[in-house]
Parts: structure tokens; C-alpha cells; sequence
């Protein structure tokens, strides 16, 4: 029988990008978040995420392994690629391209983000919503952090797409397109959510008052 | 008249042999109505002087078929891959660029040597094991519907275009490509060719096989045949995802 470890390793790496990555993902916006209701709000979800049970085998095993795991092997993958949109420029060769440009740009994002964030934290910082205050308190690193954050998002909507078809669960040309409507209607949904946050940090007093739409 | 004048423009990347390096040379032919690349090749075939006046070598191509279903004589035609036997020169810019594919070795000029297809048809076994010691009978019929998109597939003509698209086939790499994939696809779909079904899809699992596409989908832009590749590819996908499974948690793998 022949050795079917890549495609094992393979399929690994797909599974991890969504379950658990990207739920992770999707859990941590959502946290982050209760900035746009105040600093009271955001700093009583974080204190409740920090207070959860084994809290340590789960940063372990649901988000360090796995993104490590999921990054190496990422990196692997980009570079095995000659990519080629100057002479064959149809839309899934770019969203291609953009999946490898935006696990790089995440890379780097996550990297810096977790050294300024959760490493200070285990020398002793508070993670809290003055913590996120001062580090965004620049133009540079607002920029960095709205790319850093528009590109996971994006990284991880055309992910899943790129995920349905992995498994075999969309396979007409029909059923890809319409996966294609959808996930990039997860990437805008989401973006709101993560670009809320980050302005809810920069200027909470302004933001109260002009961005509260009824519906978020 | 004018028309007697008519020239076309041509620079042809070359090589002589497999290890020199390549080099570019121009050629101006007179211009005939309804002319195809390979008809020009001919005629610089005929009359090999390029257009600085010198003789030259004749420059090598491979064809067959001229008609589009053999596949020999795919080349870059002004940086797109497809058969020079259906590139009208009418219809393209010129000074018309050719140039050998770049993922195969080439053997000269715009000769290049497509094994690695062959070789990948081998490893995915894309036939129906029929031959034995005794005759078989005639086997399970097909279904019509099935027929149908099946027979699609069957037009593969391992030119090797959809390769040369895929940004995952190059030196990094050892994906065996999308026209092989399909091509099992195409055998698994036949009643009697499903008998060895889990061996196709197995051997799809090794190193550089199925799990090594990145779903750029150029390979279903390109193909000459509008062969369904990525959808070939989605449902083996999903075919293997479940052979997987059968094959570590089952009872009948061997
Ligand atoms: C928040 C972090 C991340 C999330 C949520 C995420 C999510 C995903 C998802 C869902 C996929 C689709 C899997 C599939 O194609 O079946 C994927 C693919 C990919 N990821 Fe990530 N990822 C993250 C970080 C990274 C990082 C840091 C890299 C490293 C450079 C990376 C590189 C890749 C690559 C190259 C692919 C394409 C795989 C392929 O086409 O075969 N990802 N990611
Ligand atoms: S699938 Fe299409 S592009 Fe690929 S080798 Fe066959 S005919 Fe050529
Ligand atoms: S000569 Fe057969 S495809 Fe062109």
C-alpha cells in the first residue's frame, strides 16, 4: 500500500485551519468585542476567559499546537508554489495567491500580537482594556493591527471555502460558486466585527455614540 | 499586391540539446491565408533562414494529429499554452513568441518530453484491468447519465496544458497534476474499472498526490477539452476522505 502520511498531514492541516483555529478565531472577535460596550464589559470577558478551568491545556492544545502545526506546515506549502498570476490572472489563482500572502502577513501579525499580549501576561502584565488602549495608541500600530486582523479574517473565509472543496463537500461548479458568495460574506460579517473592536480601543468615546447600530 | 509582401513575425525561444542553454531567434515568413503555427513551422521546416538572412538549423516540434485531440504539439503560444496545430496565426499578435513548456524537459527547440504524464498514468493506474487466462464476459453495463460526463472525461489528451497552468507542478513540488487525477476519476466511474477502485484512490494518497492541490483551479481554464478537472478533483476529494477512513477504521483494506 503506499504511503499515504502527506496525505494524512494534509488533511491535518485543513482540518486545523477551521476546528479548532478557526473557531478560536471566531470566539476571540467575539470576545474582543465587548470593547464596543465599554471598558467594564471588555475587561469582564477577558477576566472570564482567564478564569476558565485547565485553562492552560486548552491555550496548549486548542490554539498553540495547532496553529504552530498549522503555520509550519503553511509555510511549507507557500513555498512549494511558482505562482503564476501575471499569465493566468482568473479570479481563484488570485484568491490562491492571497491565501499564501495572507498566511505570511498572519504569521507575523499573530507572532508580534501574542509576544505583546499573552507572553507579557505570563511576566506578569494585565490583559486588559488599558493594555489594548496603549498599545494602539498610534497611527503605525492601529495600521498594523487593522491589516494584521483584515488579513486572518481573509485568510481564514477563503480558508474555508478552500476547506469545503478539500473534503469533497462542494464539487459542482455551481455549489464552489455559491461557497464563494458565502464565504466572502463571512469575510465582510467578520471584518465588522474584528474592525469594531480595534476602533472601540482607539476612541471608545466616539465610537459609543456614532457606530452603535441597533442590530450589532 | 500588397499581400505578396505580407510577412509574420516569429521569435522562437531554442535549444539545441537537453543541457545547453536556450537562446532566441527571429524569423519573418511570407504570409498565406488562413495560416496555422504549425503551417509556418513548415515552412521555416522548408526554408530555414531567419530574419537577420541566415541559414539556421530547421526548428524541432513535435505534432501528430493536426487536429487538436493528440496533444503533441502543445506549446507557449505568446506566453499562453495550448496546440500550436489550432493556433490560427490570423488570430494572434504578432511578432508571434513561441516557446517550449516550461514544466517539461525540454529535448530540443519545442520538443519536450512529456514521460512525467505517462509515468503518473502508470501510478494511478488509469486502466481496467481485463486481461487473464480466461475470457470475463462482458462485465456490468454503464449507466447512460454516467456515460455521459464520463465520456467527457475520456478526452483527455495528455497535452500537458493544464501542468504548465497549475502553479503547484514545478521543481518544488512533485504534484503529478490534475490530468492524471481526472483520468482516475474517469476509471473508477467504469463498472468494472471500480473494481480496483480503492487501489486507485490509495495510490492518489502517497506523496505529491491528490492532497498537493491548492485549488487554483487554472487547470479547468486551460484545458483545450473543457475537461471538468476541478470537479474531478472535488470529488476525489471526497472519495478519498472516505478511503481513508474505510482504510483505517474498516475491516476490508488490505
Ligand atoms: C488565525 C490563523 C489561521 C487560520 C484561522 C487559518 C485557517 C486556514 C484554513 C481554514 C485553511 C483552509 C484549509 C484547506 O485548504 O483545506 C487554511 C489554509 C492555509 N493556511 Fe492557514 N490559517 C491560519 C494561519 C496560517 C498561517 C500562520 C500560515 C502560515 C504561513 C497559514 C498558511 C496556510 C496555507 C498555505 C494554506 C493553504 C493550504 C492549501 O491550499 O493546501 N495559515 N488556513
Ligand atoms: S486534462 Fe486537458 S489540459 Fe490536461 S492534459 Fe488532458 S487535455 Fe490537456
Ligand atoms: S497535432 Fe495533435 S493536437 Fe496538435
Amino acid at each position: 500500500m503506499a504511503d499515504t502520511r502527506d496525505f494524512a498531514l494534509r488533511r491535518l492541516h485543513s482540518l486545523l485551519g477551521v476546528i479548532p483555529i478557526g473557531l478560536y478565531l471566531i470566539q476571540h472577535l467575539t470576545v474582543n468585542h465587548f470593547a464596543t460596550r465599554g471598558r467594564e464589559s471588555f475587561d469582564a470577558a477577558a477576566h472570564f476567559m482567564e478564569t476558565l478551568p485547565y485553562r492552560y491545556f486548552l491555550e496548549i492544545f486548542v490554539i498553540f499546537l495547532p496553529i504552530i502545526f498549522h503555520a509550519v506546515f503553511g509555510l511549507y506549502i507557500t513555498f512549494q508554489a511558482r505562482n503564476n498570476v501575471s499569465r493566468y490572472g482568473y479570479f481563484r489563482n488570485w484568491m490562491f495567491l492571497l491565501q499564501r500572502v495572507t498566511g505570511i502577513i498572519t504569521l507575523i501579525f499573530i507572532s508580534w500580537h501574542v509576544w505583546e499580549t499573552r507572553v507579557q501576561a505570563a511576566f506578569g502584565a494585565k490583559v486588559n482594556f488599558t493594555m489594548m488602549e496603549e498599545i494602539l495608541d498610534n497611527p503605525f500600530m492601529i495600521g498594523f493591527y487593522v491589516v494584521g486582523v483584515l488579513s486572518t479574517i481573509f485568510h481564514f473565509s477563503n480558508g474555508l471555502w478552500s476547506f469545503l472543496v478539500t473534503w469533497g463537500i462542494v464539487q459542482s461548479p455551481r455549489s464552489q460558486r455559491i461557497a464563494t458568495f458565502v464565504t466572502i460574506g463571512i469575510f465582510f460579517a467578520v471584518s465588522i466585527v474584528g474592525m469594531r473592536a480595534i476602533f472601540a480601543f482607539v476612541n471608545p468615546e466616539w465610537f459609543a455614540f456614532a457606530t452603535n447600530l441597533p442590530i450589532l | 499586391m500588397a499581400e505578396e509582401n505580407k510577412v509574420i513575425q516569429f521569435i522562437i525561444k531554442r535549444q539545441d540539446d537537453p543541457d545547453s542553454a536556450a537562446y532566441d531567434e527571429k524569423f519573418e515568413i511570407p504570409y498565406r491565408p488562413n495560416m496555422n503555427v504549425i503551417s509556418a513551422l513548415m515552412e521555416i521546416r522548408r526554408n530555414p533562414v531567419n530574419s537577420k538572412g541566415e541559414a539556421t538549423t530547421p526548428v524541432a516540434w513535435e505534432m501528430n494529429c493536426l487536429e487538436e485531440v493528440c496533444g503533441a504539439c502543445s506549446m507557449l503560444i505568446n506566453g499562453k499554452p495550448r496546440q500550436s496545430c489550432t493556433a490560427l496565426v490570423d488570430q494572434l499578435e504578432q511578432p508571434i513568441r513561441l516557446e517550449p513548456m516550461a514544466t517539461f524537459p525540454v529535448v530540443r527547440d519545442l520538443q519536450v518530453d512529456r514521460s512525467r504524464m505517462f509515468d503518473a498514468l502508470k501510478k494511478v493506474k488509469a486502466w481496467i484491468p481485463i486481461d487473464g487466462t480466461y475470457d470475463l464476459g462482458p462485465g456490468p453495463r454503464m449507466p447512460e447519465s454516467k456515460r455521459q460526463w464520463a465520456y467527457e472525461l475520456s478526452k483527455c489528451m495528455t497535452c500537458g496544458v493544464c501542468l504548465e497552468a497549475c502553479p503547484n507542478v514545478n521543481d518544488n513540488s512533485d504534484f503529478i497534476g490534475p490530468a492524471a487525477l481526472s483520468q482516475v476519476r474517469l476509471f473508477n466511474a467504469h463498472p468494472t474499472g471500480e473494481m480496483n477502485k480503492a487501489e486507485r484512490l490509495t495510490s492518489l494518497m502517497g506523496d505529491g498526490g491528490l492532497a498537493s492541490c491548492g485549488n487554483s483551479q487554472n487547470c479547468v481554464q486551460s484545458c483545450p477539452k473543457g475537461i471538468p478537472l476541478t470537479t474531478s478533483i472535488a470529488a476525489l476529494n471526497r472519495d478519498t476522505s472516505l478511503q481513508s477512513f474505510r482504510n483505517f477504521f474498516g475491516s476490508d483494506a488490505q
